[in-house]
């Protein structure tokens, strides 16, 4: 199974899905789209057939590397929040990008913890900045914000320099000094 | 500033769900202002007398707001930014964000860019494994393998210095090319220093390799399968210490790896002891292809001839009017990239550094994400720390390579 | 310039922070810069003896320095390469780290703090005993760096007192060396009142 092979299937399984229903080969999936970018397979799903994907592409096409999960905020659109995930093969050496599309008041996906342990840390984060849930995650403590910090700073209507200090500033040093 | 601790009325920044599970078992906090931890790493413990039963890592007490600065400045404007990523081998991060935002133009570098890339990037990966192992092994207690390989380190600075102005944070990538070219006589002296290298190695090696307390303390102590590492996300020299030749250089080749003949050095059980010599192989290897590439080196201009993002030439700028023009829309509102996202994957000192970018098609990013591998490796470290010793915890620690920066952005 | 003795500035009593040093009346214990001769009067051969006293612990105290690297950040490579062998802090006395605040005297914070990490420095300073020095080691400690947002610490001074600031980033060794020794003096010119003319 090399690289090209690999590639040839993920375009065949992942057909996606037209308007109608139908598509020339077997649907798997609700695959809404899929194209190339810069040399990485992206599929676009709905978020339901999220976990029955991963697990597919962990399986059956040896993507046994994830490397990340983040989310994307475009304000404007009405489904707000764009959560991408992206997976590597190491024996084939292929990269997949999977995305899906939140409403901003119901940003909740399902959690990839019970298929790659990496995804308990990467969760965390993308919960920390984004306040995107992750069904099946039950730890989604800050991780690099701290208890307390309410608010979700990438998003873009949190404004950049809103402090929450933990300790209350003294005054400035100048003012100290004779 | 009153007698009373006022630290006592401050709340907690982290809630940990540890809490001893047996009668005789103790939970204590290690960090965040801990030598063995690089400052910026928490770790509690749960501990049966010096066995360590459970952990839970806390990080992000470097969190800078990274991603968040990206909205706010100029696609140029990141690169120092960018430098402070892995700040131990800050010119990989230069040239991964680079190449992303190159990508998304649709620019293809020079080839005398792309063999000196190659070069800054093998450069700064053998200083970035040269204060890796100086630590690790200033934690055992080795002061002397510190002294010497931040000696060379040393030497490597100032001579970065000499190319690119500075000695930890260079910020000498630029989209398009390159902010300098090679002084004259830098050719030579980096020969003089690899050379240098090779001596003051040698002495570690001489020292530590075979040393009876360094074996007992790193052999079989945080052994991580192969299995375990691919599931918890572990990537570079530790997943390479497991057995497994994965390396982005070799495997998907990216500037002018493709054409240098390196091994890629693989551990046997995935322990420490093979951790800290995987990381002293691939050192062989990047001085190796350094001499390689200093050979294959092209002559040839370092910046595309690219006006959307390449700054003009000063004297232009002060005579033509579309010059002026150009340099004041490059620094006014950046360049100019294409609405898209791409993902670009370099070979990092400690792995798969990652840089998801997406743009809506002006010249100040939409989204800058780091895939940063620190991070994900605190994601899995509790597998080599469990089980193990409390005293091990140092070494693991510091075989894994948290760089702060890179962990928590 | 090394080694010269500063004028001593008449520092008020309300400035307990900013030395470290407790708000005692500075009565004898603040010298000056004329030495009294000895046999003139009991005040003025006191002033001599006690002139003595802080340019001898002073001296003492400056040569002595244990730092408690509270190391973060990007200037950790700086921070080891000043104290490695070609720029070496043990020829200024400061070279042997305590890892303990209680054990050490000079906290050098190396490295951004952010709002996450600011508790736990303020913990460190707090458990430090008196006499002690802080240095802000880099732009991200004095004052924040280029990170201006949420997450940053706009400087370490807003939340303990600082002595002497390094800027740079990170600041080269020569710069950090500059500034121990800047501190140094400092050091040497403070008052130091164990004794004073009621005790």
């Amino acid at each position: 199974m090399g690289t090209e092979a690999l590639l040839e299937r993920l375009h065949a399984q992942y057909a996606p899905v037209t308007a109608d229903g139908d598509s020339a080969e077997a649907p798997v999936g609700a695959v809404r789209s899929r194209g190339v970018s810069h040399g990485v397979l992206v599929l676009e799903l709905d978020r339901e057939a999220l976990l029955d994907t991963v697990r597919a592409l962990r399986d059956q096409h040896g993507f046994d590397l994830f490397l990340d999960v983040t989310a994307v905020d475009w304000p404007d659109a009405p489904l707000r929040f764009e959560v991408v995930w992206h997976f590597y093969s190491t024996a084939d050496k292929v990269r997949v990008r999977l995305k899906t599309r939140v409403a901003a008041d119901d940003a909740e996906v399902d959690s990839l913890t019970s298929l790659y342990g990496s995804a308990g840390y990467m969760e965390r984060e993308c919960h920390d900045m984004y306040g995107i849930r992750f069904r099946g995650n039950d730890d989604l403590r800050p991780i690099l914000l701290y208890e307390g910090f309410r608010g979700h700073p990438l998003r873009k209507d949190y404004p950049k320099q809103k402090e929450q200090p933990l300790v209350p500033y003294r005054p400035p040093q100048s003012a100290l000094v004779r | 500033m009153s007698a009373d601790l006022v630290t006592s009325a401050i709340p907690s920044p982290i809630r940990t769900t540890l809490t001893p599970s047996r009668e005789d078992t103790v939970v204590v906090n290690i960090g965040p202002s801990h030598p063995a931890t690089h400052g910026t790493v928490q770790i509690v413990a749960e501990l049966d007398g010096e066995k360590v039963l459970r952990t839970d890592v806390h990080c992000g007490y470097l969190h800078r707001g990274f991603e968040k600065e990206c909205e706010d400045h100029t696609w140029h404007n990141l690169i120092p930014y960018v430098d402070r990523l892995n700040y131990c081998s800050a010119l990989i991060n230069n040239f991964a964000y680079c190449e992303g935002v190159e990508k998304l133009m649709g620019i293809e570098i020079t080839p005398r860019t792309k063999y000196l890339r190659t070069l800054l990037a093998e450069y700064s990966r053998v200083a970035d494994h040269l204060t890796c192992v100086a630590a690790q092994l200033m934690e055992l207690g080795a002061m002397t393998a510190f002294l010497y390989l931040v000696t060379v380190r040393d030497h490597m600075y100032e001579h970065l210095a000499a190319i690119t102005g500075a000695r930890v944070t260079y910020s000498y990538g630029r989209i398009g090319g390159l902010a300098y070219d090679v002084p004259p006589g830098w050719f030579a002296r980096l020969e003089e220093i690899l050379v240098e290298y090779e001596d003051y190695v040698a002495r570690v090696h001489a020292l530590v390799d075979r040393n009876r307390i360094f074996i007992d303390r790193m052999r079989d102590v945080g052994v991580l399968s192969t299995a375990d590492a691919l599931h918890w996300g572990f990537t570079g020299p530790v997943l390479r210490s497991t057995g497994v030749p994965r390396d982005l250089r070799r495997d998907t080749p990216y500037l002018a790896y493709a054409e240098l003949d390196f091994e890629v050095p693989v551990g046997i059980k995935g322990d420490n002891y093979d951790r800290y010599y995987v990381r002293m192989r691939e050192m062989d290897e990047s001085v190796y292809m350094m001499r390689q590439l200093v050979d294959l080196m092209p002559e040839g201009p370092i910046n595309v001839d690219d006006h959307r993002c390449v700054f003009p030439e000063k004297q232009l700028v002060y005579t033509e009017i579309e010059s002026l023009i150009n340099h004041f829309k490059l620094v006014m509102e950046g360049p100019v990239v294409p609405a898209g996202d791409v993902y670009v994957a370099h070979e990092g000192a400690n792995g798969e550094l990652g840089f998801y970018m997406v743009s809506n098609g002006s010249g100040t990013p939409h989204k800058v994400h780091v895939r940063s591998p620190s991070f994900v490796h605190m994601g899995g470290i509790h597998r080599m720390l469990d089980g193990y010793q409390l005293a091990d915890i140092v070494t693991s620690f510091g075989s894994v390579n948290m760089i702060g920066g890179e962990c928590d952005r | 310039m090394y080694g010269k003795r500063l004028p001593i500035l008449d520092m008020g009593p309300g400035l307990a922070g900013a030395t470290g040093v407790g708000s005692l009346p500075l009565g004898g214990g603040a010298g000056s810069a004329s030495l009294a001769r000895p046999g003139q009067s009991k005040a003025a051969s006191f002033e001599f003896l006690t002139t003595r006293k802080d340019e001898l612990v002073g001296w003492a105290r400056k040569f002595s320095l244990f730092p408690y690297p509270f190391v973060t950040a990007c200037c950790a490579m700086e921070f080891m390469a000043v104290s490695a062998s070609h720029y070496d802090t043990d020829r200024f006395g400061a070279a042997l780290p305590r890892f303990s605040p209680r054990q050490a005297d000079l906290l050098m914070v190396v490295g951004t703090v952010t709002q996450k990490q600011a508790p736990i420095l303020l913990k460190v300073y707090e458990q430090m005993c008196e006499p002690k020095w802080v240095m802000a080691f880099g732009v991200c400690a004095s004052t924040g760096g280029f990170y201006q947002n949420y997450a940053s610490l706009p400087g370490i001074d807003r939340i303990i007192p600082v002595d002497i600031y390094v800027p740079g980033c990170p600041p080269r060794p020569e710069m950090v060396i500059d500034g121990i020794m800047r501190l140094q003096e400092k050091i040497a010119a403070s008052p130091h009142p164990i004794i004073n003319e009621r005790f």
